[in-house]
């Protein structure tokens, strides 16, 4: 298999996965098939696994040892939102059971 | 994709000489705009999530009646779409496939993407219509401010896809040219991932039964 066609079967792949990731919450929600906790967690489990396959296929982000740098650049991006978006969250959500 | 990988992402190739070699610099740079980009769409996520109550909501509209799961649905695989076909616009590109293949995948993304900015507009003149705008509520506020948000960058998106294609038939193929195109894949696709949170949180979150 030549490179182009490996490159573009990375490309269909991704979007067979996103594709799949993306009706079955919209299906969920739509026909009711889960509620409240199970569902939140759910919706976000697949959120995560569809952000995953986007790096993974479509921007190309592997953990290949020549591309170290930018892995390092993309989790000190999820260190920085995980202490002020979640530390945001934590905070405000404290404040709102104490009110 | 052996051997001559310089930054993140689809590499052009050593066949591409000095537009190749030229692009480690500039791709890495634009990687750190787009993480930083990342981190600020994270903290209006945060503040939406903060808003995201019935206290937030101040007895106004609710996401019930402003949000249309049918429309949200079309424009997240339109969008899906398009990233596609900006993949298949880079892989012409990194073949050498020539202007014209580019252009076409360019002009089929640029459709798609103009496609999902009109439901998504069509979407926002309703929820105007039912009372879900910025001065309502807490909760509405940080609406406004992270969903337009998101389709501002997609509008950018698509002025930057014109702007291209300019260049291209004026300028031709030249390295500068080639190192942008490539940028502007990382942009586009960057865009599709924060849609995802989008949908997932805003839309999916909001219409939970």
């Amino acid at each position: 298999m030549t490179d182009r066609q490996r490159e573009t079967r990375m490309y269909l792949v991704g979007f067979g996965l996103a594709l799949t990731l993306t009706l079955v919450p919209f299906a969920l929600v739509h026909w009711g098939l889960m509620q409240g906790r199970t569902l939140a967690i759910t919706i976000a489990v697949l959120a995560v696994a569809q952000i995953a396959v986007h790096l993974r296929f479509f921007l190309h982000i592997d953990l290949s040892r020549q591309k170290r740098e930018d892995l390092q650049l993309i989790l000190f991006t999820v260190l920085l939102l995980a202490i002020m978006a979640f530390g945001t969250l934590w905070i405000m959500g404290n404040l709102a059971t104490r009110m | 994709m052996s051997g001559g990988n310089l930054h993140p992402g689809l590499n052009l190739g050593d066949h591409h000489g000095k537009a190749h070699s030229g692009a480690e610099a500039v791709v890495f740079g634009f990687w750190i705009f787009l993480m930083s980009d990342v981190v600020i769409f994270g903290l209006v996520f945060a503040s939406y999530l903060t808003a995201a109550n019935p206290m937030g909501m101040a007895g106004g509209t609710g996401p019930a009646e402003a949000f249309d799961l049918g429309s949200v649905f079309a424009q997240t695989v339109i969008l899906l779409a398009s990233s596609l076909t900006f993949g298949f616009a880079t892989l012409a590109l990194r073949h050498e496939d020539g202007r014209r293949a580019i252009a076409r995948w360019l002009a089929v993304s640029l459709f798609l993407g103009l496609g999902f900015l009109t439901l998504e507009m069509r979407d926002f003149a309703h929820m105007i219509e039912v009372g879900a705008v910025p001065q309502r509520s807490g909760y509405w506020s940080a609406f406004w401010g992270l969903v337009p948000l998101h389709g501002l960058h997609l509008a950018a998106g698509c002025l930057w896809i014109v702007v291209m294609l300019a260049q291209m038939a004026t300028l031709g193929l030249v390295p500068a040219v080639k190192t942008r195109l490539l940028r502007l894949g990382l942009f586009w696709h960057c865009l599709d991932l924060i849609w995802v949170a989008v949908f997932s949180i805003v839309y999916l979150g909001g219409l939970m039964p």
